[in-house]
């Protein structure tokens, strides 16, 4: 059975890649949409949605398009999502592999140094890391990549044990190739599909994550998000509950996509455990 | 809401606070008894007020302390421990002729020995800003029990309005007298002459008032206690007015967009008076130095590229007043006739292009005060954004803003300063270049020099002729207006949100931070 096909027989993944797509196709779309900045203030503050025609998800508390915020939001929590993931398993995976492939004291050191990130709690090491470095695109980034390395690394480690000592593998170590021939060629190609799910995933967490540091007044103050729309119309639920709920319904199916794709990953690429179920 | 529904909803609340307005009218006699639930946001750090000078500190404690006057709301003296006075016709010497039946809370008597002791030795160490209005005085004495002269070395116009609570609260000389100020005991339980004594305080809780029974004025104060609460979370505190815990919601304790709703509850009263002395102005610091913003048309352009009247209905509901200059539209010296700096992009464009701006990244650090001051950096960036200006706003918590601030590490930040009720006392500062000094947020930050405006500023504050005096200061507004040290954005409102049987809460132009002496409230 081919990848697509495997896939395709999860209904949800299906259903999440749809969902997913529309997120990615209106973050795509948001510059050609709603060319003028989302903090322009375009009309009266408190518009409920469809009040006037053209703000169909109405304006918040200083007249800013609701929509225009969403789409902009869209492309910011993505784009996030995305690049701090890329740079979680930048960190994870060679730090993994080495401690797997090596074993000994090199794992040793590096797992107790992957223990000491995972002993501090993601969230409040988040925010420590932000505030210290001041809130901008990149310090977020980073920070949400240094709370999000360790379980790549023990997974990635993981798949290396259990690999390193298979026939292929040591067949190349006899024809002599070097380590880093043998990590990368040969061992690193099959630890890939645990990695994807965890990948997919990831983002979603980072999404989240990002989200909860706009909503406390910690994200990029120049960058219109999800977190921040929230965040700015907390205190004012009680005149204007949409403004926190649209963005919020946002991140929820961003979320839950994600969770879906990732789970229709995994089915596609262990088909054994996907039959199992 | 619709628009419709939302004008019905307010002209109905109108009408019932108009109903519940008549049978007030009908009452004038003050009645006594009674208990007053205050909030107090943030805690105050203490309430020993000659030597914390938070506004916090004053709310609580202008009950406890008194000074020799108080001032109404066009700022006019009035008695208080000092029943009368007189001043010289030179302007040097000012002459205090004291209540005579005044006693401390611990029942010594108040005398004169006390005034000299207050201002000669305890403020002058204790109180930076006193000090600098202590350094045009020569000598203080005290020729009997009831009787204060201050002599200056020059004649000091605005002296006469330095006698407010937080500027010249007396203190108790023998309690205080040769002891170390900042460790003596009696801070945690401050004594005054106030018409209320110290009773209680729960940190984190609440600070509990008591009347003063042996107050010096008949039949004062009427309220039987305060208890002044602390609620850290703004919707809490919305919450606990609506359900009645709380009577009285001092400006800065309610969200400015929950103002509406507070204030258009049935008995809901609400006030903008009592702020006349302070007068909070909002500002913009653009730094003088370097950068853009060195040049005069950015200035300018940014005083045209701002939507204030924006800023002024959406973000403070309409209170306030957006300024013309320098100087508050309150102070009997502000020019009217300035021409106002009007909402124009295309003019500040204009003088961008003139200037040559070409795209150079200017820093914007807005004021860590909460929602309110975080929302109005948006709107201010998203204005000089749409004139050309290319802005990254920085963010910071309230020691890192007073941190760059006071190393002059910004482009353009927010700000607000009093103006105590003179342009000597309030606004010279931040002008003047002798007030250029690193390490403080406070003085002339922005690093403006112009030996005109030193002279005229220096020249008025030791001017005793009325009308000479406000020769030199339309003058300096006109130059500063036109040079735009920094950005004038806003007259603060500071609204008091009160239940409408409290009466007399606010007969003088410090408002609340004056104290309780006259509030009443009407038994139902």
């Amino acid at each position: 059975m081919s990848f697509c096909k495997r896939f395709a027989q999860n209904r949800g993944a299906l259903v999440g890649l749809v969902i997913l797509g529309l997120v990615v196709l209106l973050a795509l779309l948001a510059p050609f949409l709603y060319p003028d900045s989302p903090w322009r203030m375009v009309q009266r503050p408190f518009l409920a949605p469809g009040e006037v025609s053209g703000f169909w998800l109405g304006t918040d508390v200083m007249g800013r398009d609701v929509a225009a915020g969403l789409a902009h939001g869209a492309w910011v929590s993505l784009l996030i999502g995305l690049i701090s993931t890329v740079v979680a398993l930048a960190i994870g995976v060679p730090l993994g592999a080495l401690a797997g492939y090596f074993g000994g004291r090199i794992d040793d050191a590096l797992m107790r140094f992957t223990e000491f990130f995972q002993t501090i709690p993601n969230f409040a090491l988040a925010i420590v890391l932000v505030a210290i470095m001041e809130p901008s695109t990149f310090s977020i980034v980073l920070a949400i990549a240094i709370v999000s390395w360790p379980p790549v690394a023990r997974l990635v480690r993981g798949e290396f044990l259990s690999i390193k000592h298979r026939e292929y593998v040591e067949a190349a170590r006899l024809v002599g190739q070097t380590h880093r021939d043998i990590i990368i060629k040969q061992i690193l190609p099959n630890t890939m599909s645990p990695v994807i799910v965890l990948a997919s995933l990831m983002v979603a967490t980072a999404i989240l994550l990002e989200s909860s540091l706009s909503f406390l007044g910690l994200g990029d103050p120049d960058t219109m998000s999800w977190g921040y729309m929230i965040g700015a119309a907390r205190t004012v639920m009680r005149q204007a509950w949409w403004l926190s709920v649209i963005p919020g319904v946002a991140i929820l199916l961003t979320v839950l996509a994600l969770n879906l794709v990732g789970e229709g990953l995994d089915d596609a690429l262990n088909p054994q455990l996907a039959r199992a179920r | 809401m619709t628009l419709l529904s939302s004008v019905t909803g307010r002209l109905t609340a109108a009408a019932l606070t108009l109903s519940f307005a008549a049978p007030v009218l009908a009452q004038e006699t003050p009645q006594a008894g009674g208990v007053a639930n205050v909030a107090i946001q943030p805690e105050p750090p203490g309430l020993m007020l000659p030597l914390v000078q938070n506004a916090p500190t004053q709310r609580v404690a202008g009950n406890i302390f008194e000074s020799l006057l108080r001032y109404s709301t066009d700022l006019e003296p009035m008695p208080q421990l000092a029943e009368t006075w007189e001043i010289s016709d030179d302007g040097l010497t000012y002459t205090f002729h004291l209540h005579p039946d005044v006693k401390w809370h611990d029942g010594e008597a108040f005398s004169s020995a006390d005034v000299v002791f207050s201002a000669d030795v305890f403020l002058r160490q204790t109180n930076p800003r006193t000090r600098v209005i202590l350094d045009h005085v020569e000598s203080i004495e005290a020729p009997d029990d009831n009787t204060v002269v201050f002599t200056l070395k020059e004649p000091f116009p605005a002296f006469i309005q330095a006698f407010e609570v937080g500027t010249m609260p007396m203190v108790p000389k023998h309690i205080y007298e040769g002891t170390d100020f900042y460790n003596n005991p009696a801070n945690n339980h401050p004594v005054g002459t106030g018409p209320f004594e110290f009773a209680k305080w729960d940190r984190g809780s609440v600070i509990e008032l008591d009347k003063n029974p042996d107050y010096y004025e008949d039949g004062k104060p009427y309220l039987d206690k305060i208890y002044w609460h602390v609620i850290p979370d703004a919707a809490s505190r919305a919450a606990a007015y609506e359900n009645g815990t709380l009577d009285i919601m001092p400006a800065g304790s309610v969200e400015n967009f929950d103002i509406p709703r507070l204030s258009e509850m049935d008995g809901s009263c609400m006030t903008e008076s009592g702020n006349e002395y302070f007068n909070p102005f909002a500002m913009l610091w653009l730094n003088n130095r370097e950068g853009p913003t060195a040049d005069k048309r950015f200035r300018q352009a940014v005083m045209y590229a701002i939507d204030r009247d924006f800023a002024k209905n959406v973000l403070w509901n309409g209170l306030g007043e957006v300024p013309n200059g320098p100087f508050n539209s309150t102070l009997a010296s502000h020019d009217d006739d300035l021409e106002q700096y009007p909402y124009d992009p295309d003019k500040a464009e204009a003088l961008l292009d003139e200037m040559g701006y070409d795209g150079e990244p200017v820093r914007l650090l807005p004021l860590p005060y909460g929602e309110t001051w975080t929302r109005w950096g948006e709107a201010v960036r998203q204005n000089l954004e749409d004139v050309g200006i290319n802005i990254e706003t920085e963010s910071s918590d309230v020691a890192g803003w007073n941190q760059k601030i006071s190393d002059w590490d910004y482009d353009i930040a927010f700000t607000y300063l009093f103006q105590y009720g003179d342009p000597s006392l309030g606004i010279a500062r931040t002008y003047m270049s002798s007030n250029i000094a690193k390490g403080s947020p406070w003085n002339n930050v922005e690093g403006y020099a112009n030996p005109k405006v030193d002279e005229l500023f220096a020249k008025a504050a030791v001017e005793n002729d009325s009308e000479k005096r406000q020769a030199m200061y339309d003058e300096v507004q006109q130059i500063l207006h036109d040079d735009v040290p920094l950005a004038w954005i806003m007259e603060l409102a500071q609204p008091t949100i009160y239940r409408c049987n409290v009466h007399d809460l606010i007969t003088t132009g410090i408002g609340l931070s004056d104290g309780f002496k006259n509030a009443w409230i009407e038994q139902q």
